[in-house]
């Protein structure tokens, strides 16, 4: 049985002007079992991570990141992301079980 | 040195230490590393402060007559004595003791009163914590003082081992700003402090950014601070000096808790500083020390200096400066009265537990400087004989005032060496590589060429093991010759020793506090001189 | 330390064969060229178990000129991978943060794919220490 996937967390700015560059960061809580380690009796604890995060925004590709056991626990990714219009940022963490959490955040722009 | 001997040393007065021709519009007063010590004391400065990389041979790590002759001091002065360990007894003797909060206080009034509307008070760090009162009242005592000082803002490192609870009730107390634009959280990595406070002084705007000790969990349990993460961060601190000159600072200070060598490094590649306020690493300077535009100022520790910098400022830029490295000595100096009367409460309930003589030493006991002082050998002794250890390690800090030979230590005086949060002595079982690879790791901390990978301590004190430590040499090479003691036989790396110490950094380490251990050796007779010629040290 | 002739001084000094066939597998036979990519990362470690990273690339990230991706190693973790990045022009900026895992005192190591093809390379040295001391 794969580890519970915390519920995804995200920040944007509270105040985005249109045309700025701004930073999305996200968090979910996850264990990372790296496939290293062993338990008490000896044997190895299968691997079970976070696998792959996509961002999207309107359908259309804005970041995306494959990760390996050395990625930490609950992991944190932040990248920037060009506000040009007001719409949705899609998001979505995948599993090694292929298990998914998605989230969905609108961007608004300030008058 | 053309410097002959010392003789008829004229005591300085208050007049002559607060001499200075005011220049500019603005006045930087910086006290440092106070270490919560409130009432005069000796402090003898290093022996050996070994530099590395392009800090090999230059100040701060000139100690003794090269220290001296390099700002052609005369031996024998005040001032030579303030900062040269050279015939330390004889001239504290002379000279008396240095520091004490109420000596400062009246320093800093005379200061603030011939520049009333140009005086910022800035301190440092490391100032609650390092007595028995500022552990008894979690560094309480010293929020009191910091008032007292009139301080305008402050930083920390020491600070944070009373955890993050207790800091930001300490920081909430504080009639001052604590600023440490480096820590942030672990979680979604926000400022946990406020990073730059900004004041006009003289009709200049001053923007002072804080910078607390980018090594603090790495030094210090990080278990008392685990939501909160440090570091250097040169370009947060880029983004705050130009967020500080957008916002129309003319002047821009660092208050920093990096240590000497990292703020040269950081003042050559983060522009737009004008000053720099180093501390964490006790040094002294009698002058500031320009790196590019930025002047850096460092001024001792343990209230035995502060420093004055005067500054000129014009369109942006600092166009004129005057400093002053001023020693604290006490006997020269009228105690603030408002002052002397708040340490005595400060000090009254304990007053008597401070006093208890609980030993008596025949030699000079000090600690300070890259490899073991007196007092270390006697912490290592007490902890080889009251765990039956082999070996013995005791952490390299730099606070601790000095002892005068043949003088009766007392509590306090033991406080001083080892008040803290985590004294817990330990004794375990270590192989010889075991205990070759903690030494290696210490020392590249210490002599890594390159000072953002230096942690700004002190080598590890080793008590019970004769070696040689060559700082020039590569990580994990600068240890060799290990030799046990007790028998004259190389350590071997897969026997097994017995080591014992105290002020582990992880979480929950059972044993006695280190003072007790201490104190139960110093009732078994007085300290005598050990000559300590078990290290043999090259490369510096 | 043989056939790491396709990368460049000092990225192929010491380099671990295991992240060296990490590498290849990514780029084939060729060959990164050292800047524009930057690896941020505190020189000495707070906590092994997460290490914050940031990495930059300067590129005006338009459609015609942008960073496709970087791919980050750890060259001496049990493995070497670490992540792979997925740029795109709508980001505006390339940068990506976030926290890894280090076993030891090692160096992480960045390369850069470019949207003509070519290739950057970057390390930075990060120290895992037992820690104690101070003043
Ligand atoms: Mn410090
Ligand atoms: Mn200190």
């Amino acid at each position: 049985m794969a580890a519970p996937i915390g519920q995804p967390r995200v920040r944007l700015p509270a105040q985005i002007k249109a045309g700025e560059v701004i930073e999305i960061r996200t968090l979910i809580s996850h264990i990372m079992e790296t496939g290293q380690r062993r338990n008490q009796e000896g044997q190895i604890i299968p691997r079970d991570i976070i696998k792959s995060f996509t961002c999207t925004f309107e359908g259309q590709p804005v970041f995306s990141m494959d990760l390996h056991p050395a990625i930490s626990a609950n992991p944190y990714i932040a990248f920037p992301f060009k506000a040009e219009r007001a719409g949705n940022l899609e998001m979505v963490w995948t599993n090694d079980a292929g298990e998914q959490r998605k989230l969905t955040q609108a961007v608004r722009l300030a008058e | 040195g053309a410097h002959g001997p010392a003789r008829g040393q004229t005591r300085p007065t208050q007049a002559d230490l607060l001499r200075f021709d005011a220049v500019g519009q603005v006045t930087l007063v910086h006290v440092t590393d106070l270490h919560a010590q409130l009432v005069p004391m000796y402090f003898r400065e290093a022996t050996t402060n070994v530099g590395v990389g392009e800090a090999r041979g230059v100040v701060p790590h000139l100690t003794g007559r090269a220290l001296l002759d390099h700002y052609r001091i005369p031996v024998g002065s005040p001032m030579a004595h303030a900062l040269a360990y050279v015939d330390f007894d004889r001239l504290a003797r002379a000279y008396g003791p240095m520091g004490g909060l109420d000596r400062i206080v009246t320093l800093i009034k005379a200061i603030r009163a011939e520049r009333p509307g140009n005086t910022l008070v800035l301190d440092g760090g490391d100032t609650l914590q390092g007595s028995w009162t500022a552990l008894q009242t979690k560094g309480g005592d010293m929020v009191e003082a910091l008032k007292a000082l009139t301080a305008d803002a402050t930083t920390g490192h020491w600070e944070f081992t009373y955890g993050a609870d207790r800091v930001k009730e300490l920081v909430a107390a504080m009639s001052c700003a604590f600023l440490a634009g480096n820590v942030q959280d672990t979680e979604w990595n926000e400022d946990v402090f406020d990073h730059t406070k900004m004041f006009e002084r003289g009709g200049v705007k001053v923007a002072v950014i804080g910078q607390a000790f980018p090594y603090t969990p790495i030094a210090n349990p990080r278990w008392m601070i685990p939501d909160w993460a440090f570091g250097i961060k040169e370009d947060k601190l880029r983004e705050r000096v130009q967020a500080a000159r957008d916002d129309g600072a003319q002047l821009v200070v660092l208050l920093s808790h990096n240590g000497f060598d990292v703020d040269r490094k950081l003042a050559g590649r983060v522009e737009g500083i004008d000053v720099i306020l180093t501390a964490h690493t006790h040094d002294a300077l009698p002058e500031a020390l320009r790196v590019g535009n930025t002047l850096l100022v460092a001024s001792g520790c343990h209230g035995k200096f502060i420093s004055r910098l005067d500054l000129r400022v014009e369109d942006g830029r600092v166009v004129g400066h005057r400093h002053a490295l001023i020693p604290v000595f006490a006997d020269a100096i009228t105690p603030d009265a408002e002052t002397t009367a708040l340490v005595q409460r400060l000090r009254a309930p304990y007053a008597a537990d401070l006093a208890r003589v609980v030993g008596h030493t025949e030699t000079t006991l000090w600690r300070r400087g890259n490899l073991n002082g007196t007092m270390d050998d006697v912490i290592l002794a007490a902890l080889m004989e009251g765990q039956d250890a082999e070996i013995a390690l005791s952490p390299a800090f730099r606070w601790g005032y000095a002892l005068l030979a043949n003088s009766d230590i007392t509590a306090e005086d033991v406080w001083a060496h080892t008040a803290m949060t985590y004294p817990a002595v330990w004794r375990q079982r270590m192989t010889g590589a075991q205990i070759k690879t903690i030494l290696e790791d210490v020392a590249d901390n210490l002599y890594n060429p390159d000072p953002y990978y230096q942690q700004g301590g002190d080598m590890v004190r080793v008590g019970g093991i004769g070696w040689t430590l060559d700082v020039a040499a590569p990580a994990g090479r600068r240890i060799s010759d290990l030799t046990l003691l007790r028998t004259g036989r190389p350590i071997e790396a897969t026997r097994e020793y017995t080591v014992a110490g105290w002020a582990s950094v992880a979480e929950g380490v059972q044993g006695p506090p280190v003072w007790e251990v201490l104190m139960a050796h110093l009732a078994k007779g007085p300290v005598r001189p050990v000559p300590h010629e078990h290290l043999r040290l090259r490369g510096a | 330390l043989v056939g790491l002739s396709l990368l460049p001084k000092p990225a192929a000094a010491q380099m671990e064969p295991a992240t060296a066939a990490a590498i290849r597998k990514i780029i084939g036979e060729r060959t990164p060229e050292e800047g524009r990519v930057q690896l941020r990362l505190p020189p000495i470690a707070e906590n092994g178990n997460t290490v914050p990273l940031t990495v930059t690339v300067e590129s005006p990230m338009t459609a015609a000129d942008h960073v496709k991706a970087v791919h980050v190693f750890a060259d001496k973790n049990p493995t070497p991978d670490v992540a792979t990045f997925r740029f795109s022009p709508a980001m505006g900026r390339a940068q990506a943060d976030t926290r890894i895992r280090l076993g030891q005192t090692q160096d992480v190591i960045a390369v850069a794919e470019m949207s003509d093809g070519k290739l950057y390379i970057s390390r930075a040295e990060v120290k895992v220490t037992i820690g104690g001391c101070g003043g």
